[in-house]
């Protein structure tokens, strides 16, 4: 007994008291879980990966057929899962930036709106709102029977926008290549540029070159002729518009619910970031008689944006957990589509357990690269 | 040296104009003022047109069918639906009587003069079995009525109410466990943390209402309403620790030595010295979770619960009804949980106000 009055052993009491039941309990589950799958007659592990999955996916970012694994069907989900939560997150720091600057405005007009735009949305649940674009959106436009033809073959009808695509012939890696060697090359004439303007004070910052760099071999590999491209034009037939690219209400109503709610977040961290930049800043450079918009954009926002990153990394993982909403109106992310593989196969958790599996292990990813941003941006103290 | 203080303090330049020049002083000003007062008439324009002058006030679905406004009747047929759901018709008083004593009740316990262990007692031994028993019967003469037929804005509540309450206890004991210095403690708390934070709410309500009956031994069945619940608290238990953990950071690490010094046990340093100052600080950023939970809690309807936002929903498909007013349903709904979530918002900042003239 006095054994126990040593705090040393005590500690160990309680640490191997705390995993044991953790233990014993994951075995009972582990246990019990078997014993009904037995009696329903499921199977468990992940060889049903490899059958085929025989399901559409009315929307793919990676090609997919109906006769592709189930495994690849889930590869698709992931894919549909990051662009539209990458796309929500880039649309939405856009607006929300814009807002939050509104909302520092001096105008008190433009100040009030921006205020109401922003409680709009966040008083609201995005769930209620995804429902209400999708509604709107069906009900606003045309069946496709009457599908509205914007420009030639351009229709936009209940069932989406279809618009002309195209594929490459031939120079499609050529035209890639080009277009990575420009994005590099601007790149490095931008930071040459900014090297010798600190260095020399002259006020050239290498925009017009850079642009160049950026657009020329892409632009010259076209003129050239090295690049072929053919057209893919939709037709209207009787029920349904086949071919082009078809860009659906259920993703539009996702992407505008998402990047409206990342929108007033953003917004709000903005107005934060601004508000937390010292006064004497703003006299600072008031002083050395900058105008109140440059002031922002010069030196308030590069200073503020640096307060901003570990807020907005929240946000960005909060963005990409709620692109799990979208099964509430049918676009087919991860969610959706290991819905139809569980309604499907009866794997309730093997699917579940690798959903989860994803969207931890990608959320864990956006971690790591926002904290790898914010250690390069944060300021570094001399 | 008095004279050469200021008698004025100098402010922020901004406070000296005048609000007119604010609106008009400047050519871009101006042209923002006229964009901003164009786009509010277009606005109220469309609003009063559609809530009012072309709306349908009274009639049948086909009159609402004509009309191009917003369609009142709609919201007069299918009012008592919408907020109780499937609650049998004769018995709605009920849920009204909860919902009311339970809005009345959290109204007077956010007056944070009142609040005392008392308060606290009074909710789990007076308040919430009589919400119970309002809400399920069975006694007292009052017909049982099975949670199944729960539904509406009394179930909303409910579970991001009670998903809170009893997250509670859960989050301050994780964030107590994340803080530890038992590394197998902290290593169990930080991934269950992690791991619920990291994944989304509606993963954890399929795993609850999928995969909670797998768990079960053979016999034993739980209600779907329970298993969600159940989800939900867990997911709130994880957020609560971690704004507890940024609490118990920002007390002084002097308050547990001196506890030490004092030859005090841990459990008695923190329930009487660290936790009391750490819960205060985090009261303001507690309410606006519990906002974010109260809209969280639509969710529900995605595996078929029939809260607020899902009895809108098919009040909306209703056959009478359906296809008529879509957005006047939604529109509904929206006003409702702003009118809540607004209200909350307003509090959250009054105790922030409140926390900041009042203490340190």
């Amino acid at each position: 007994m006095t054994l126990f009055y040593d705090k040393r052993f005590r500690a160990y009491f309680y640490q191997f008291c705390a995993v044991g039941i953790v233990l014993i309990a994951g075995w009972l589950m582990f246990v019990t879980v078997s014993d009904n799958l037995a009696k329903q007659n499921i199977a468990t592990g992940f060889g049903y990966l490899d059958r085929q999955a025989g399901f559409i996916i009315s929307e793919t970012t990676i090609p997919y057929q109906e006769t592709d694994t189930i495994g690849h069907a889930l590869l698709v989900g992931i894919a549909n899962t990051v662009k539209v939560s990458l796309l929500a997150a880039i649309l939405g720091t856009i607006i929300g930036l814009l807002v939050g600057i509104g909302r520092m405005s001096r105008n008190p007009l433009l100040q009030r709106l921006m205020l109401a735009y922003v409680e709009a949305l966040r008083n609201v649940p995005l769930l209620l709102y995804l429902f209400l674009w999708y509604a709107i959106l069906l009900v606003a436009l045309p069946p496709v029977k009457e599908a509205l033809e914007l420009a030639p073959h351009v229709y936009l009808s209940n069932s989406g926008l279809v618009l002309p695509s195209f594929t490459f012939e031939k120079g499609a890696v050529f035209l890639r290549w080009a277009v990575i060697l420009g994005i590099i090359a601007a790149f490095f004439i931008r930071r040459t540029a900014l090297r010798r303007r600190i260095e020399t004070g002259q006020p050239n910052h290498g925009g017009l070159a850079a642009l160049l760099a950026l657009v020329g071999p892409a632009l010259a590999l076209v003129i050239m002729g090295g690049v072929a491209i053919t057209w893919e034009i939709p037709e209207a037939g009787r029920f349904r518009i086949t071919g082009g690219l078809h860009i659906r209400p259920e993703f539009v109503a996702l992407l505008v619910g998402l990047s409206l709610s990342v929108s007033a977040s953003v917004a709000e961290i903005v107005r934060a970031g601004i508000q937390a930049i010292n006064k004497g800043q703003w006299e600072a450079a008031a002083a050395l008689g900058l105008q109140r918009s440059r002031v922002m954009r010069l030196v308030i926002l590069p200073q503020a944006l640096r307060l901003m990153v570990p807020p907005l990394t929240n946000i960005y993982l909060t963005v990409f957990k709620n692109s799990s909403l979208a099964i509430a109106i049918g676009y087919p992310d991860l969610v959706m589509v290991s819905n139809t593989v569980m309604n499907q196969t009866g794997q309730a958790i093997e699917t579940i357990a690798i959903f989860m599996a994803v969207y931890l292990g990608l959320s864990v990813a956006i971690s790591l690269f926002m904290n790898w941003y914010n250690g390069r941006v944060a300021l570094k103290e001399r | 040296m008095a004279e050469l203080q200021l008698s004025v303090p100098l402010g922020p330049p901004r406070r000296a104009r005048p609000w007119i020049k604010n609106l008009f002083g400047t050519p871009g000003n101006a042209l923002i003022t006229m964009f901003c007062v164009l786009a509010l008439v277009l606005l109220a324009k469309i609003a009063i047109g559609w809530l009012l002058i072309d709306a349908v006030f009274t009639g049948t679905p086909a009159d609402c069918k004509v009309g191009s406004g917003a369609c009142w009747p709609f919201l007069g047929a299918k009012l008592r639906y919408m907020i109780f759901g499937f609650y049998p018709y004769e018995e709605q008083w009920r849920p009204l009587a909860a919902l009311l004593l339970f809005l009345g009740a959290a109204l007077v316990s956010m007056v944070p003069r009142l609040w005392s262990r008392g308060l606290l007692l009074v909710w789990l031994i007076v308040l919430i079995p009589a919400l119970y028993i309002l809400m399920a019967g069975g006694v007292l003469g009052l017909s049982a009525v099975p949670s199944s037929k729960w539904g509406g804005l009394p179930l909303s509540f409910m579970l991001s109410f009670i998903g809170l309450a009893a997250a509670m206890p859960l989050g301050i004991a994780l964030a107590l466990a994340r803080q530890s210095d038992l590394p197998a403690i902290r290593v169990l708390a930080i991934s269950f943390i992690e791991i619920v934070r990291g994944v989304p709410l509606i993963s954890l309500l399929f795993l609850a209402t999928v995969m909670l009956p797998l768990f079960m031994p053979e016999g034993v069945t739980i209600d779907k309403l329970l298993r969600a619940q159940v989800a939900i608290i867990l997911f709130a238990a994880a957020y609560i620790a971690e704004i507890v953990r940024g609490g118990l950071q920002a007390v002084p690490k002097g308050q547990i030595e001196a506890g030490n010094a004092l030859g005090l046990h841990y459990w008695l340093i923190m329930r009487k010295i660290v936790l009391p100052q750490a819960l205060k600080k985090v009261i303001p950023p507690l309410v606006s979770l519990f906002i974010g939970f109260f809209q969280d809690t639509t969710l529900v309807t995605i595996i078929g619960l029939l809260d607020f936002l899902d009895t809108v929903r098919s009040a909306l498909r209703d056959p009478d009804w359906q296809g008529i007013a879509v957005l006047e349903g939604y529109l509904f709904a929206a006003f409702v949980y702003f009118t809540f979530s607004a209200l909350m918002g307003a509090y959250s900042r009054f105790l922030e106000r409140y926390y900041r003239t009042t203490h340190d």
